[in-house]
C-alpha cells in the first residue's frame, strides 16, 4: 500500500507508507512535543516526549511519535491527560539538574528545554537537588561544551556521526553517569575534531555552543538566508542580523548544497566583517603610500599595466592566480580571460582557502 | 505423585560432571539424530508450539510462535542467539545448568537452529560466569570433536558453528536487543523496536534470542512429544520450571517442578520453610524486578497467569523469600540502588527516574524521608511504565510500587519516626 490513511486527534491524514507518525501529525498540523528529534537526524526515541496512543484494530499501544511509522486505519492520540502528565513528569526530571540562570532566560540563549518546562508550567519544586557542576571544555578553538545544560538528547553525537562522520563526540558512563564526551574523556581539542559545528548546530539547550560569539546572545531581528562567502561549494546559511550588524551564523537545513553543513570558516568565521583591518575599497600606491582610490580609477590603472608588461615582454609574462572563495563560474571566466585576453596559459588556483 | 525431574535429572546421579559421556550414557544426543532425520525444520517449530514452551528468561513468550515470525525466504543469514546474560537479582538457574549439564542447552541450540535455518548460533555468556563459560567451550569442543557440530552434523547436511561470546557484566546486556548491540561490540543499549529481532536482529538479520533453560527444554520435546509435555504443569504454562529460592528459607536453591506449583509448596515443603521459627513476610516470585507478594497469596500456582493475576510476575522464576525481620523499605533502597546502576542512560524517565527512586527511598530508609515522599514516589513508578525503549524501568519501577501497597504503613513509620524501625534488628 503506497498511502496510509490515519486519525491523528480527531483530524483525517494520507501519508504515504513509511511516515513516521511525527511527521504525519505535522502535516495536519499537530505538534507533538519532543527534544530528541531533529529533522536532519535518524530518530533516536529517547527523550519519550512525544510517545503518544495508537490504536489498530485491537492493538493498544503507547509508541514514541518520532520512530513509530503509520499504519493503516491507525487512530493516534497526542495529548491525552495520561500523556501530557508523562511529558510533564520527564520534564520535571530534565530540570531538575538544568542551571537555574538559564531556565530563568537569564543567558539570554535558546533552550528548547526552557520552552516546553514553561509550556507546561514545570519547575523544580519535586526533585530539588544540588545542581551538578560540570567544568566547561573550552579546548577546542571554536566551540565550549558545557555539560550542565546537556539533557542527553543525543543529537551531537548523532550530528557528529552520521552527520560528519566523524565520531568524536559519543557517550560515555552509563545510567545518569551518561555525559557527552569524546572517547577517553579527552579534551575536544585532543581528538581529530575538525570544528566543523556540527554539535553545536544541533543542539537544543546551548550546551555545545560558539566558544566566540560575534554578538552577545540576543534575539536576532532578522534572519536572513544567504550563501557562505568562502568558497565556490555554494552552501546555505542563515544570518541572524540586527541592524546592519551580523549576531551570528545558523545552519540552514534546508540548504540544497549542504542541507545544514557548514565547515569551520563558513559556520564561525565572520569576526572579518566588521573588522577595522578589512578593506572595503581599492588602494592605490603611490610613492611609497597607501591611497584610496575608485574602483574605475583602480581598474584603469590594472589595466593599462598589464598592456604595458604584455607588449614589452610578451604575454609569458604574465600568470593568473585564482581564488578557492571564487565559484567554479568565476574561475572558468578567470582562465579565458588569461587565454584570450592576455594570451597566455600561465593560470594557476590557489585551491585552498 | 512425586514429580519426575527432566532438566535436571542428572542431579541424582552421583559424580554426574556433565562431560558429553556422561550425557550419552543418560540417554543424551538421541533428539538430536532424531529431529534431523524425522522432522523437516517447520515440523519442529510446529512441534515446539504444540508442546507450549514458553521463554524462561522473563517474558514467557511462547518459545514456537516465537520461532515462527524469522521470514521463511530471506536472502540473509539466520542467527539463533541463546541469551545466557541471566542477571536479575535472585536468579541462579541458567548459571546450574551451564555449570552441570552444558550438553543438554548444547543439543537444544543445535535443534533449534536447525528449526530456524540458523548456520552460525551465538552464546552470550554473562562476564561472571567464568567457569560457566569455560565448561561450555570445553562441551563444544567436545560437541564438535563428534560431529554434533561443524559441518554435515550427522550426515545430515546440516552445518552449524557456535561461539560463546561473555559479556563485560551489565544487566541490560539480558534485554534482548542490548544483547544484540552488545554481540555487535557496540555499547550495550536496547534498540528501538520494531523492528524486532525476529525481522532485524543480529546485524540486521532475522534472528532468535532464546533463554538457556528454554533451549535446554527442546531436546526432551523432541524425544518425547509435544503432547507428554503439554501435560506437565497448568495447561498455559507447560512443562518444567526452575524455581531458584533465595533468602529466609532452610534449603535455598534451585528446585524443579511443574507451575501447578503454589508458593507454600515450594517454600515450606521443598525449600524447608522460614529458618528460626520466624515468620514469613514478603515473597518475590519471579526475580527482583517482580511486585513483591505476602502471605496471603502463598496458596497462588506458580505458573503465569495466575502470578499476573495475583498482580506480580513469574519473570525469571528467581524467588526471593523475605521473614519478618526484613525492612521493606531497605529492600526498596536496595532493589532501586540495582536498577540505578543498571539503566542504560538513554530514556529520560529511566535514567533519571531511576536515580530519583534510589534517592528517595535511601532518604527514607536514612530517617530524611518527608511526608510527600510516598506520594512522589507512586507518581513516580506510575509514569515510568511502559513509557521507555525497554522494561527496566518498569522492572524498577513495579516492585517499588508493590512495597509501597502491601508495606506502606512500614513507609509511613519510617517518615514519622525519622529513623528505620528495623534498624540493628534485620538480617538486611
Amino acid at each position: 500500500m503506497a498511502e496510509c490513511s490515519v486519525f491523528i486527534d480527531g483530524k483525517a491524514a494520507l501519508v504515504p507508507t513509511g511516515t513516521t507518525i511525527l511527521q504525519a501529525a505535522g502535516a495536519v498540523g499537530i505538534s507533538i512535543p519532543t527534544l530528541c528529534h531533529h529533522p536532519n537526524l535518524p530518530p533516536i526515541g529517547v527523550c519519550r516526549l512525544c510517545i503518544v496512543d495508537v490504536e489498530v484494530g485491537d492493538f493498544h499501544k503507547q509508541v514514541a511519535a518520532c520512530h513509530a511509522e503509520v499504519q493503516d486505519g491507525m487512530t493516534v492520540r497526542t495529548a491525552t491527560p495520561e500523556l501530557e502528565r508523562a511529558r510533564r513528569f520527564a520534564l520535571e526530571l530534565q530540570v531538575a539538574d538544568h542551571p537555574s540562570e538559564c531556565l530563568d532566560g537569564e543567558t539570554g540563549e535558546p533552550c528548547e528545554l526552557r520552552d516546553l518546562a514553561r509550556r507546561y508550567g514545570v519547575t523544580k519544586r519535586r526533585f530539588m537537588e544540588d545542581e551538578t557542576r560540570y567544568p566547561l571544555d573550552e579546548s577546542s578553538p571554536v566551540v565550549t561544551i558545557d555539560l550542565n545544560r546537556c539533557i542527553l538528547c543525543r543529537r551531537c553525537t548523532r550530528a557528529c556521526s552520521l552527520v560528519q562522520g566523524q565520531d568524536i563526540l559519543w557517550i560515555m558512563g552509563r545510567g545518569d553517569e551518561s555525559r557527552v564526551s569524546p572517547a577517553l574523556s579527552l579534551p575536544l581539542r585532543d581528538t581529530a575534531c575538525v570544528s566543523c559545528g556540527q554539535c553545536l548546530a544541533h543542539c537544543p539547550t546551548g550546551a555545545i555552543r560558539d566558544k566566540r560569539p560575534l554578538r552577545p546572545p540576543v534575539r536576532p531581528e532578522a534572519v536572513v538566508t544567504s550563501v557562505c562567502p568562502y568558497c565556490g561549494c555554494g552552501c546555505q546559511l542563515d544570518l541572524n542580523v540586527s541592524g546592519e550588524q551580523i549576531l551570528r551564523v545558523t545552519s540552514n537545513f534546508d540548504g540544497p548544497a549542504n542541507r545544514g553543513s557548514l565547515c569551520a570558516k563558513g559556520r564561525f568565521g565572520y569576526h572579518f566583517v566588521d573588522s577595522p583591518d578589512r578593506l572595503t575599497r581599492p588602494r592605490i600606491r603611490r610613492d611609497g603610500r597607501w591611497e584610496e582610490a575608485s574602483w574605475d580609477e583602480a581598474l584603469d590603472l590594472v589595466a593599462t599595466r598589464l598592456r604595458e608588461i604584455r607588449d614589452r615582454h610578451g604575454p609569458d609574462a604574465l600568470a593568473v592566480l585564482s581564488s578557492a572563495k571564487a565559484t567554479n563560474e568565476e574561475n572558468y571566466l578567470i582562465q579565458k580571460f588569461a587565454r584570450a585576453v592576455l594570451g597566455t596559459n600561465n593560470v594557476d588556483h590557489c585551491a585552498r582557502l | 505423585m512425586a514429580y519426575e525431574k527432566i532438566l535436571t535429572r542428572y542431579r541424582d546421579l552421583p559424580n554426574y560432571t556433565g562431560t558429553i559421556d556422561e550425557y550419552i550414557t543418560q540417554g543424551g544426543y538421541q533428539a538430536l539424530p532424531k529431529a534431523l532425520r524425522e522432522f523437516q525444520p517447520a515440523d519442529l517449530i510446529e512441534i515446539v508450539k504444540r508442546s507450549g514452551l514458553r521463554g524462561r528468561g522473563g517474558a514467557g513468550f511462547p518459545c514456537g510462535v516465537k520461532w515462527g515470525f524469522t521470514p521463511k525466504d530471506s536472502p540473509k543469514p539466520k542467527y539463533l542467539v541463546c541469551n545466557c546474560d541471566e542477571s536479575e537479582p535472585g536468579t541462579f538457574k541458567d548459571r546450574m545448568l551451564i555449570e552441570e549439564e552444558p550438553h543438554q542447552l548444547i543439543e537444544g541450540l543445535i535443534i533449534s537452529s536447525y528449526a530456524i535455518g540458523c548456520r552460525l548460533a551465538f552464546i552470550y555468556c554473562r562476564g561472571e560466569f567464568v567457569s560457566g563459560a569455560q565448561v561450555l567451550e570445553r562441551a563444544l569442543r567436545e560437541a564438535y570433536g563428534r560431529g554434533y557440530l561443524g559441518t554435515n552434523i550427522l550426515g545430515s547436511g546440516f552445518d552449524l558453528d557456535v561461539h560463546v561470546h561473555r559479556g563485560a557484566g551489565a544487566y541490560i546486556c539480558g534485554e534482548e536487543t542490548g544483547l544484540l548491540e552488545s554481540l555487535e561490540g557496540k555499547r550495550g543499549q536496547p534498540r528501538m523496536k520494531p523492528p524486532f529481532p525476529a525481522i532485524s536482529g543480529l546485524y540486521r538479520s532475522p534472528t532468535v534470542v532464546n533463554n538457556v533453560e528454554t533451549l535446554s527444554n527442546i531436546p526432551h520435546i523432541v524425544l518425547r512429544g509435544a503432547e507428554w509435555y503439554a501435560g506437565i504443569g497448568p495447561p498455559k504454562s507447560a512443562g518444567p520450571r526452575l524455581f531458584s529460592v533465595s533468602g529466609h528459607v532452610e534449603r535455598p536453591g534451585n528446585y524443579e517442578l511443574p507451575m501447578s506449583i503454589t508458593l507454600r509448596e515450594l517454600i515450606f515443603d521443598h525449600a524447608g520453610g522460614i529458618p528460626n521459627g520466624r515468620r514469613l513476610k514478603a515473597v518475590i516470585p519471579g526475580g527482583s524486578s517482580a511486585p513483591v507478594l505476602t502471605e496471603q497469596h502463598l496458596d497462588v500456582p506458580m505458573d503465569f497467569e495466575s502470578l499476573a493475576a495475583a498482580g506480580s510476575m513469574g519473570g525469571s522464576g528467581g524467588v526471593i523469600v523475605m521473614d519478618d525481620t526484613v525492612c521493606m523499605v531497605r529492600v526498596g533502597e536496595i532493589v532501586s540502588r540495582f536498577y540505578h546502576h543498571e539503566s542504560c542512560g538513554q530514556c529520560t524517565q529511566c535514567r533519571e527516574g531511576t536515580a530519583w527512586l534510589h534517592k528517595v527511598l535511601r532518604r527514607i530508609e536514612h530517617g530524611q524521608g518527608r511526608k510527600e515522599d510516598l506520594d512522589l514516589l507512586l507518581d513516580m513508578c506510575d509514569n515510568m511504565k511502559g513509557k521507555t525503549i525497554c522494561v527496566l524501568s518498569d522492572a524498577a519501577a513495579m516492585p517499588i510500587e508493590s512495597y509501597l501497597k502491601h508495606f506502606r504503613e512500614e513507609f509511613e513509620i519510617h517518615i514519622r519516626e525519622r529513623a528505620c524501625p528495623f534498624e540493628g534488628k534485620g538480617a538486611f
